[in-house]
């Protein structure tokens, strides 16, 4: 069963607040220094699952990321949990594409991987989040989409696929090839193994540009995009925090006591 | 510039009435049309869309689209991305509102590379912006540490998927006078690649997190599985819930599905209880809702302080119990 997981790297969601700085003009965000971007939190779920698959029925599992060269690491991180090979998909046409332009560049690098049987994604970005390229992308490939993933079996060229609503679940079946997006359910990411680790270290990641996976420049023109971002800004917060004191914990804890009863 | 006009609202049904979160966006979507002098639709799905229509037509509906076809009585994405890019060809609406919803977040963005519009996820603000004309829509991002505005400058129709509660229900006023206009078509079955075989409820003991109107949670500085029973204690006390923090969650001191935060549940209780959480932006991103923020930490530095509304400084094992025994204490007076 041969897998493509597509994945992102993201600002570290777990940093804390104050180091969240945008610049408005640019309507981005200002990378924090000193805090290396990671995987995002759903595509790191999504190499699990793809790594799953692969220890039950066997194959290779590629990885691809549109991003900057540093998404070398997010390919090497794929490597050393289970996948077989990756590439980065960068190019300054590619930069700030809307959902549309993602999927677009996305779904030109798997035309050129070749035969898949499942395209693999998470759930949402930690960035932007919106949660529309894995069903954009399964619409331009022309195959079935199911989202939300917490569990993925698959036999006889079909997938079944248990997808969360809000209050329980769905099991869904799919026809192979068709694309899955992958929700924190499926459970925690393997830890890499150190043979498997020093071998991606060592990973040279081929890095596509647009000309590469043959992208019309047209489909990145920024003209063209569906969307556009025209404000960027951090909602301010008026909190002060009352430090509620006393003379021991248990004194505290009473005096707090006091407060919490009013609120509620 | 084109023949795109007027809103569209794909309707959702439950238990044989409009979803709460439908009676929002047809409130919503009437507001958006006046705004713009033009008419505002809905489309219903499935065997009781018929009987529902002129209930969409008194909560503020001009025309109300009825795909009656038992097919659509419960969601199946293939049938409902065919029958509603059927509908969006035909009536060509320059807005379409969903809710976000289970349906809402998996039907938008298909149903948007399909049609080729241009979509905004999640959005917590619409409005029209007064030059040009366009339908602004802001959605948090960066787990609700910024907001983003979008627009589709060109792209038809400009959708947009709304987070439920975030407006007010539409004003029910039986007098008002609307079209209802069946949708020609059925579903294809030929178009049905994937199948719904099963649906699952599941049960949950006590208070589900995310209706709870009190969330207890504990972070990476409890330190192990057993130390959570406080925290149960205390929520007993209060009738509400336990959550926890990713790194709790990955420690695998309580279960994933408690997890509160960016990549896990958004709770907006009446009072979040922050125990030993440091505060990272991905955990506030599940809390910032809340009425109330309550925080105990060792850490008198601690981000989880900046959000809070009241906080204790100390150790939780010393704090929590005497917490718990003084609110069972005012609970019972």
């Amino acid at each position: 069963m041969n897998t493509i997981v597509c994945v992102k790297q993201v600002l570290d969601p777990e940093i804390p607040p104050a180091k969240f700085k945008i610049d408005p003009t640019a309507k981005q965000v200002i990378p924090p220094p000193g805090v290396p971007p990671v995987i995002s939190v759903y595509d790191e779920r999504a190499i699990e699952a793809a790594c799953r698959l692969k220890d039950k029925h066997k194959g290779k599992i590629t990885a691809i990321s549109m991003g900057t060269e540093k998404a070398a690491d997010v390919i090497k991180h794929a490597i050393a949990m289970g996948a077989d090979d990756g590439f980065v998909l960068q190019d300054a046409a590619f930069e700030n594409l809307d959902s549309f332009g993602t999927a677009y560049v996305l779904g030109k690098a798997i035309g050129k991987i070749g035969e898949y049987d499942l395209v693999l994604c998470g759930r949402q970005a930690a960035d932007w989040g919106a949660g529309e390229v894995g069903s954009i992308l399964a619409e331009m490939l022309g195959i079935p989409v199911v989202t939300l993933a917490a569990d993925i079996q698959a036999a006889d060229n079909t997938l079944k696929v248990k997808r969360i609503v809000s209050d329980g679940f769905e099991v869904l079946e799919a026809p192979m090839p068709c694309l899955v997006t992958v929700s924190g359910e499926i459970g925690l990411p393997r830890l890499p193994a150190g043979p498997r680790m020093m071998m991606a270290r060592k990973k040279v990641v081929s890095v596509w540009k647009a000309s590469d996976i043959g992208a019309d420049s047209a489909k990145l023109d920024k003209a063209n995009a569906h969307t556009e971002v025209t404000a960027l800004t951090v909602p301010t917060r008026k909190t002060e925090c009352e430090i509620i004191t006393g003379s021991t914990p248990t004194e505290a804890a009473a005096n707090l006591a006091a407060k919490i009863n009013v609120l509620i | 510039m084109d023949n795109h006009k007027g809103v569209l609202i794909c309707g959702e049904i439950t238990d044989g009435k409009l979803a709460p979160v439908t009676i929002e966006l047809i409130g919503l979507g009437r507001k958006l049309a006046d705004e713009l002098g033009e008419q505002s639709s809905a489309l219903l799905m499935g065997s009781k869309a018929s009987g529902l229509a002129q209930e969409a037509i008194a909560y503020g509906a001009d025309n109300v689209f009825v795909a009656d076809d038992s097919l659509l009585d419960q969601y199946n994405p293939d049938a409902y991305t065919q029958i509603v890019a059927g509908v969006c060809q035909k009536a060509l609406p320059s807005i379409m509102l969903l809710g976000h919803t289970d349906i809402g977040m998996d039907l938008a963005p298909r149903l948007n590379a399909r049609v080729g519009g241009g979509v905004a996820m999640d959005c917590i603000a619409l409005a029209i912006d007064p030059a040009t004309k366009l339908l602004a829509s802001t959605r948090p991002v960066f787990g609700g540490n910024a907001h983003a505005t979008m627009v589709s400058k060109s792209a038809r129709p400009q959708m947009a998927t709304i987070r439920p509660k975030t407006v007010p229900p539409a004003a029910r006023d039986a007098s008002r006078q609307g079209q209802v206009i069946p949708v020609e078509g059925k579903v294809d079955p030929a178009a049905i690649k994937v199948k719904v075989v099963e649906r699952i409820k599941e049960q949950v003991e006590g208070v589900k997190l995310e209706d709870a109107e009190v969330v207890v949670s504990g972070g990476r500085g409890i330190g192990g599985a057993q130390n959570f029973a406080m925290l149960r204690d205390l929520a007993s006390v209060l009738g509400g819930a336990v959550g926890a923090s990713r790194p709790a969650c990955d420690e695998g001191w309580v279960p994933a599905r408690l997890q509160v935060g960016q990549s896990g549940k958004v709770v907006s209780p009446k009072l979040y209880i922050a125990v030993a959480i440091s505060g990272a932006m991905a955990h506030i991103a599940g809390c910032l809702g809340s009425k109330a923020i309550v925080a105990i930490n060792k850490d008198k530095d601690a981000n989880i302080f900046s959000v809070a509304h009241f906080g204790v400084v100390g150790d939780y094992k010393q704090i929590l119990p005497a917490l718990t025994a003084k609110l069972k204490e005012l609970k019972s007076a």
